[in-house]
C-alpha cells in the first residue's frame, strides 16, 4: 500500500516540531517589502508610483513575459518606496515598499469564509484567473502556474498528482493546510483537474502523516476522481520526478519535464491557492509559513502576508533564540541559508529554520575515501563524487556526459557523504555553468 | 539580531556518519577475529597487532608532520585500519623488524606516496604484506600452530596451512581424502584451529565481523558475497570433476585468507568499485583469480595477489559500470 | 641445432617484416600534413600553457599564430615583447608594439574596512560563493576572500594574506596571463598598463552601489561623488553606474586625485611618501 520510487533517497531526522500547531494568523506588520521578482522567469514590471495609495490584492507589478507572474499588494497602505533591497536569494532585487495603513481590500476578492464547491469558471478562465492573481508553485521552485496549467500542443497530459508529501525535515506548512482546509485543497485539485481535462488525480502523503492521509482520504470521497496514496517516507520523495516515479511507476526522462509522460505536478499549497483564486477571486498574497528550530521558543506555522520582514515572524515565534548561529530560509536539505533576517517573505517561503550555533557550522572536510555511499544517496542515479570533482576541476564537458543537468540539487550526497565533502557546492556549480554552456551552442 | 550568521550553500544538514566512525566501525567488526588470534596464538598475537598497529600509525604522522609538513589526520582511523589488517595479514611470531618494514611499505609506498587516504590505487595492507612475502619468504610462511593462550613469541611451534599440506600432497600425487586426514576438520576450520597468519584462521569471527559491517551500513554484501560464492562455484566444479585431485569448496572457503581477504580486504572502500554492478565483477575477478592461484599457482594462497591484481582494474570498472540513470536519456540538439 | 636457429631467425626477420610493412601503410593513412613552423613557435612560446592567451595552451596559441596574417589580438602576455619579436623572426612579420600590463585587485575590502554581516561556511570556493548569495559583508560587488584568484595563478604571483583576507599579486612575478581575471567571478582584478617602478594609481573598489549603502558596506568605497573625476587634467577618470575608473592608458600618474578622495578608494602605490598623506594602513592588501 504504501509506495515509493525505488533507487536512493535518505532519511534525515524529520524534526517535524510543528506538526500538531494549528496555523496561527500573524498580524499585518507596519510596513511590507515585495519584490518584483518572486518566481522562476523575468521579474515584474511595477506598475505604482511612489505615493501611490494601494489596496490589498491590487496589482502593483505587472508580469513581463510568459514566464513571470503579476505581484499584488498584500496590504493597503501608501508606496513609500521602489528601490533595491537585499531579499532571500542574498542579492539586491529591485521591491515596493508600502506603508501599511489598514486593512481595506479590493472589493473584487470575496473574503467569507464559506467554502465554495462548484467551480463556474472554464477551462481558459481557470487559467487566466490563475495567471491574474499571479500563482507561482509553492513548492519551492515558484514556477508560475497559469503555464504548468497549459498543456502545449503535441503535449497529452492524462494524470494529475498533488504533492503533499512535505519530504524537507522540519518543514509543516502543508501538512498543516492538508488538515485545517482540507476541502478547499481538494476543490483546488478539482479545479486543476478541470483545467488539465484530465480524469484521474493522485494525492501523495508521506505515512509521517497519517492524520493528513486520513482527513484527505475521508473528504476525497465527497470529489470524483481524486485519490490518496499514501507513500513510505524518504527523501527526496517530494522531487517531481520521484514523486511520479513513487505514484505511477512512470519514469520521465532525462532533461525531460513531467508532461512528457503525460503527468502535472503540483504542490497542496498551490492547489489552496488556485482554490482561493478561482473561487474567492483572491490574488496570492499570503500563504503559511512554518517557523522552528530546537531552540525556537514558540515554534508554529503561521499564515503571514508576502513582504513581511522574516525578522517579524522570527519575533512570533518568541525571537530569535540567543545560540542561533544559521537560519534558513525554506527546508534544511533545500533551504537557503539568510545572510540577515530583515528580508521579506516572499511566494516561495516555506519555512523559516533557526539553528543553534552548534548545529550551523559545517564539518571538517576530509578527502574522499571512494564510499560510494553518494552514489547510492543519489535519486537520480548520478556519480556525484565524480561530476563534483570534474566540475571543481572544470571539466565541464565530460561533466555533462555524467548528466550533471539532471541533477534535481536535492543534497542526498552532501547529507550522506562521511567526509563531509561539499559534493552540492561544486555540482550546482557545474550544473550552472553546463546549462550556460548548451544555451550557447544553441545560440550559435 | 547581533548574531552573525553563518551561510552555506545546501543542504544544511549532515548525516552523523564520518570517515573517523566509518574506520572505528571496521575496528570493532575485526575485534572477535582478534580475540580469536589472541586465544589460539597467545602473546605472539598481541604484540604483533600493537606493533603493526603502532608502526603504521607512527610511520603517517612522520611523514605528514615532517615530510609533507601537513596536519597529520591519523586521527581518521585509517592507518589503524590498514595496521590491524596488516597484522592479520602476517604468521604471530614473525620478528619485529620485519613488521615494521612492512608497515613502512604499507602506509610510505602504498599510501602517502599517492597522496594518502582515498588516493591509493592498491590496498596498503596487502602491498605490505606482499613486500614481506616476497622479502621475507622464509619468515612469512613459518606458521605458529594453533596451541591455545600462551606468552611464547618467536619460539611457537610452526608447522604448513592446510592449504599448503593440500597443495603440496596433491602435486605429490597423494588424494585429496588421504590429505583430509592430515588436515583438521570442516569445524576446526570453521572456529579457526589451524596454523596461518594471525588474523585469517578464524571464519567464524571473520563472519560474525563481516554481518557487524553489513548491518552498520559500512560495507553492502556485494564484494563478500560474490567472491565467496565464486570460490565455492568454482571449486565445487573441479570438486566434481575430480574429487580426488581437488579439495570440496568448504574446504577452500574455510582456509586460507578468503575469508579475511572477502570480508576486510576486498572491501577496502578506496581500492573497490563504487558501482553495485561493479562490485560483482570486481568479486568475480578476485574469486576466479584466487583458485587458478590454489589450484594450479605456485603459491597455495592466492588471495592477497587476487585482490591486488582486481585492485588494479577498479579504476577501469568505475569509468565503465555506471549506476542504473534515472529516466531515458532523449537526445537534444 | 643450426635448423632451429635458422628457423627462428627466418621467424622473427619474416615477423619484422610483416609489422615494417604494416606500420609503413598505416603511417601513409594516418599521416597528418602540419605546418612545421608550428612546432617552431611552439619551442619559441614559454610553455606554461597558461592560456593568458586565450587559446588552450601553447600550441594552440602557435596554430593561430602561423594561421593568423597579422598579429592583430594576437599576443603571448608571458614571453612579452621578446618573445613576440622571435616569433615574428619565425613568421617573418612585423611584430605589434604591446605595452606590458600586471594585475591589480580592485578591492579593499578589509575585515576592518567592510563589517562582516555573515560567515560564509560553504565550499572553499569564490565562485559557489558568488552563486550563493552577496558575501559575508554588506558590498555584493567585493572579494569573496576564497581564493580562486590564487589557485588559478600559475607563476606563483598571488598569494591570500590571512590578515586583510584580500589577495595580493607580486608585481615582479605578475606576466598578465589574466588568468585570475578570468577566475574572479566578480571582475575584481583588472590588467593594467604597467608603469616605471610599478607605480599604480587605482580606485581600489567595484561597488556599484550609490554613495549611501556603499559606504555603509564599506569604509572605504567608492561613492560616486565625482570629484576625483573633474580635478583629473588628462580625463582619464570616468564615472559609470557610481563608480569611478582609472584608464590606466591615459592616466600620467599626477596624483592630483587621490587626496580628493572623500572615503580613500583611490590607492596609490609605489610612490615616495609625501609629507602630509595621511596613513593609510590598507595599502598592505596591494603593495
Amino acid at each position: 500500500m504504501f509506495k515509493t520510487f525505488p533507487k536512493g533517497g535518505i532519511h534525515p531526522p524529520e524534526n517535524k516540531l510543528t506538526a500538531d500547531k494549528p496555523t496561527a494568523i500573524l498580524p499585518v506588520p507596519a510596513q511590507v517589502t515585495v519584490p518584483v521578482s518572486q518566481h522562476i522567469g523575468a521579474p515584474a514590471t511595477p506598475v505604482v508610483e511612489k505615493g501611490a495609495v494601494v489596496r490589498a490584492g491590487q496589482l502593483i507589478a505587472q508580469a513581463k513575459g510568459f514566464v513571470s507572474a503579476n505581484i499584488h499588494s498584500p496590504v493597503s497602505g501608501k508606496v513609500s518606496k521602489i528601490d533595491t533591497v537585499v531579499d532571500t536569494t542574498g542579492y539586491k532585487q529591485t521591491a515596493i515598499v508600502i506603508d501599511v495603513e489598514g486593512d481595506e481590500w479590493v472589493e473584487t476578492v470575496d473574503r467569507s469564509a464559506g467554502l465554495v464547491k462548484d467551480i463556474t469558471l472554464s477551462r481558459e478562465q481557470i487559467i487566466e484567473r490563475c495567471q491574474q492573481c499571479g500563482l507561482v508553485g509553492l513548492g519551492g521552485a515558484t514556477f508560475p502556474t497559469h503555464i504548468k496549467l497549459t498543456v502545449p500542443a503535441g503535449k497529452k497530459c492524462d494524470m494529475v498528482i498533488i504533492n503533499g508529501v512535505e519530504c524537507e525535515p522540519y518543514l509543516t506548512s502543508d501538512h498543516r493546510l492538508m488538515l485545517e482546509k482540507g476541502a478547499e485543497v481538494l476543490t483546488g485539485v478539482s479545479i486543476i483537474k478541470k483545467a488539465l481535462g484530465v480524469e484521474s488525480v493522485i494525492i501523495g502523503i508521506e505515512a509521517n502523516k497519517p492524520d493528513a492521509i486520513s482527513n484527505l482520504t475521508e473528504l476525497a470521497k465527497g470529489f470524483e476522481g481524486i485519490t490518496v496514496q499514501p507513500l513510505k517516507v524518504k527523501y527526496p520523495q517530494g522531487g517531481e520526478k520521484q514523486l511520479i516515479k513513487a505514484c505511477t511507476g512512470r519514469e520521465v526522462p532525462s532533461g525531460g519535464l513531467p508532461l512528457d509522460v503525460g503527468v502535472v505536478v503540483q504542490n497542496v499549497g498551490t492547489a489552496f491557492a488556485v482554490y482561493e483564486a478561482v473561487q474567492k477571486n483572491k490574488p496570492l498574497v499570503e500563504r503559511v509559513v512554518t517557523v522552528t528550530g530546537k531552540s525556537v521558543k514558540n515554534p508554529g506555522n503561521f499564515q503571514v502576508r508576502i513582504g513581511t520582514p522574516v525578522s517579524a515572524l522570527i519575533e512570533a515565534a518568541g525571537g530569535m533564540p540567543d545560540d542561533t548561529g544559521k537560519v534558513v530560509n525554506g527546508g534544511p536539505m533545500m533551504g537557503k541559508a539568510l545572510a540577515i533576517t530583515d528580508v521579506p517573505v516572499t511566494k516561495g517561503t516555506s519555512g523559516i529554520i533557526l539553528f543553534p550555533a552548534e548545529e550551523s557550522k559545517r564539518a571538517e572536510v576530509l578527502p574522499c575515501i571512494r564510499c560510494g555511499k553518494c552514489s547510492s544517496a543519489c535519486a537520480m542515479g548520478l556519480e556525484p563524487w565524480l561530476i563534483s570533482a570534474l566540475s571543481q576541476k572544470g571539466m565541464f564537458e565530460k561533466a555533462e556526459q555524467e548528466r550533471i543537468t539532471d541533477c534535481m540539487e536535492c543534497g542526498a550526497c552532501a547529507y550522506i557523504c562521511p567526509a563531509k565533502r561539499p559534493l552540492l557546492d561544486y555540482i550546482r556549480l557545474g550544473k550552472a555553468t553546463v546549462i550556460r554552456m548548451a544555451r550557447e551552442r544553441i545560440t550559435k | 539580531m547581533s548574531n552573525i550568521l553563518n551561510v552555506s550553500p545546501s543542504p544544511h544538514r549532515q548525516s552523523a556518519e564520518t570517515t573517523r566512525k566509518l574506520m572505528y566501525g571496521v575496528v570493532i567488526a575485526l575485534l572477535p577475529a582478534l580475540a580469536t588470534s589472541i586465544w589460539f596464538f597467545g602473546m605472539g598475537a598481541i604484540i604483533v597487532t600493537l606493533v603493526s598497529v603502532f608502526a603504521c600509525v607512527a610511520t603517517e604522522y612522520i611523514i605528514q608532520k615532517f615530510i609533507l609538513k601537513t596536519k597529520p589526520s591519523i586521527s581518521d582511523g585509517s592507518a589503524v585500519v590498514t595496521g590491524l589488517l596488516l597484522a592479520f595479514n602476517v604468521p604471530s611470531n614473525l620478528p619485529v623488524y620485519i613488521i615494521i618494514i612492512g608497515a613502512i611499505v604499507s602506509i610510505g609506498v602504498a599510501k602517502m606516496t599517492f597522496g594518502g587516504l582515498g588516493n591509493n590505487p592498491f590496498n596498503p595492507a596487502l602491498v605490505g604484506r606482499v613486500f614481506m612475502l616476497i622479502s621475507f619468504p622464509v619468515q612469512m610462511t613459518s606458521w605458529p600452530l594453533p596451541q591455545g593462550f600462551n606468552t611464547g613469541y618467536a619460539d611457537a611451534v610452526t608447522g604448513a596451512t592446510p592449504l599448503a599440506i593440500m597443495s603440496e600432497g596433491i602435486k605429490n600425487g597423494e588424494t585429496v581424502s588421504a590429505l583430509m586426514e592430515k588436515v583438521p576438520t570442516h569445524l576446526q576450520l570453521f572456529y579457526g584451529y589451524m596454523g596461518g597468519s594471525m588474523g585469517e584462521i578464524a571464519a567464524a569471527a571473520l563472519i560474525l565481523g563481516g554481518i557487524y559491517l553489513v548491518w552498520r551500513k559500512i560495507i553492502t554484501w556485494h564484494i563478500p558475497v560474490t567472491i565467496l560464492l565464486t570460490v565455492a562455484a568454482f571449486t565445487g566444479i573441479l570438486w566434481g570433476v575430480d574429487p580426488t585431485k581437488y579439495a570440496d569448496p568448504l574446504f577452500h572457503l574455510l582456509t586460507g585468507g578468503i575469508m579475511l581477504g572477502a570480508i576486510f580486504m576486498a572491501t577496502d572502500y578506496v581500492t573497490s568499485p563504487m558501482t553495485a554492478k561493479g562490485m560483482v565483477i570486481y568479486g568475480i575477478g578476485i574469486g576466479v583469480i584466487t583458485v587458478l592461484i590454489r589450484v594450479w599457482g605456485a603459491y597455495p594462497e592466492g588471495v592477497s595477489f587476487a585482490i591486488l591484481i582486481m585492485n588494479a582494474f577498479v579504476p577501469l570498472l568505475n569509468m565503465y559500470i555506471k549506476p542504473k540513470r534515472f529516466g531515458k536519456e532523449v537526445k537534444r540538439g | 641445432m643450426s635448423s632451429t636457429v635458422l628457423l627462428t631467425i627466418a621467424m622473427l626477420s619474416a615477423l619484422g617484416l610483416l609489422a615494417a610493412v604494416i606500420l609503413y601503410f598505416v603511417a601513409q593513412k594516418f599521416k597528418v600534413i602540419e605546418d612545421p613552423r608550428i612546432d617552431t613557435v611552439t619551442e619559441a612560446l614559454p610553455g606554461a600553457n597558461c592560456g593568458g592567451c586565450g587559446y588552450t595552451g601553447c600550441r594552440a596559441f602557435a596554430e593561430a599564430l602561423v594561421k593568423s596574417t597579422s598579429f592583430e589580438g594576437l599576443n603571448c602576455p608571458v614571453g612579452g615583447a621578446e618573445t613576440m619579436a622571435k616569433i615574428a623572426i619565425i613568421l617573418d612579420r612585423q611584430p605589434l608594439a604591446v605595452e606590458p600590463k600586471v594585475a591589480v585587485v580592485r578591492c579593499n575590502g578589509t575585515p576592518d574596512n567592510a563589517t562582516r554581516t555573515s560567515y560564509y561556511d560553504g565550499a572553499v570556493s569564490c565562485r559557489v560563493a558568488h552563486a550563493l548569495y552577496g558575501g559575508q559583508t554588506g558590498c555584493q560587488y567585493g572579494c569573496l576572500g576564497c581564493g580562486d584568484c590564487v589557485e588559478s595563478c600559475k607563476f606563483d604571483a598571488m598569494y591570500m594574506d590571512p590578515v586583510t583576507e584580500l589577495p595580493v599579486i607580486l608585481d615582479d612575478k605578475c606576466v598578465a596571463c589574466g588568468a585570475c581575471v578570468k577566475a574572479c567571478p566578480r571582475n575584481i582584478i583588472e590588467l593594467r598598463k604597467r608603469n616605471k617602478k610599478d607605480r599604480k594609481i587605482f580606485i581600489s573598489c567595484m561597488n556599484k552601489d550609490k554613495g549611501g549603502p556603499a559606504r555603509k558596506a564599506c569604509k572605504v568605497a567608492c561613492i560616486g561623488c565625482g570629484k576625483c573625476v573633474k580635478v583629473c587634467p588628462y580625463e582619464a577618470i570616468t564615472m559609470e553606474n557610481n563608480l569611478a575608473f582609472i584608464d590606466s592608458t591615459k592616466c600620467k600618474l599626477c596624483r592630483k586625485c587621490a587626496p580628493e578622495c572623500p572615503t580613500g578608494a583611490i590607492l596609490e602605490i609605489g610612490f615616495p611618501v609625501k609629507e602630509a598623506k595621511p596613513a593609510e594602513p590598507a595599502d598592505a592588501a596591494v603593495s
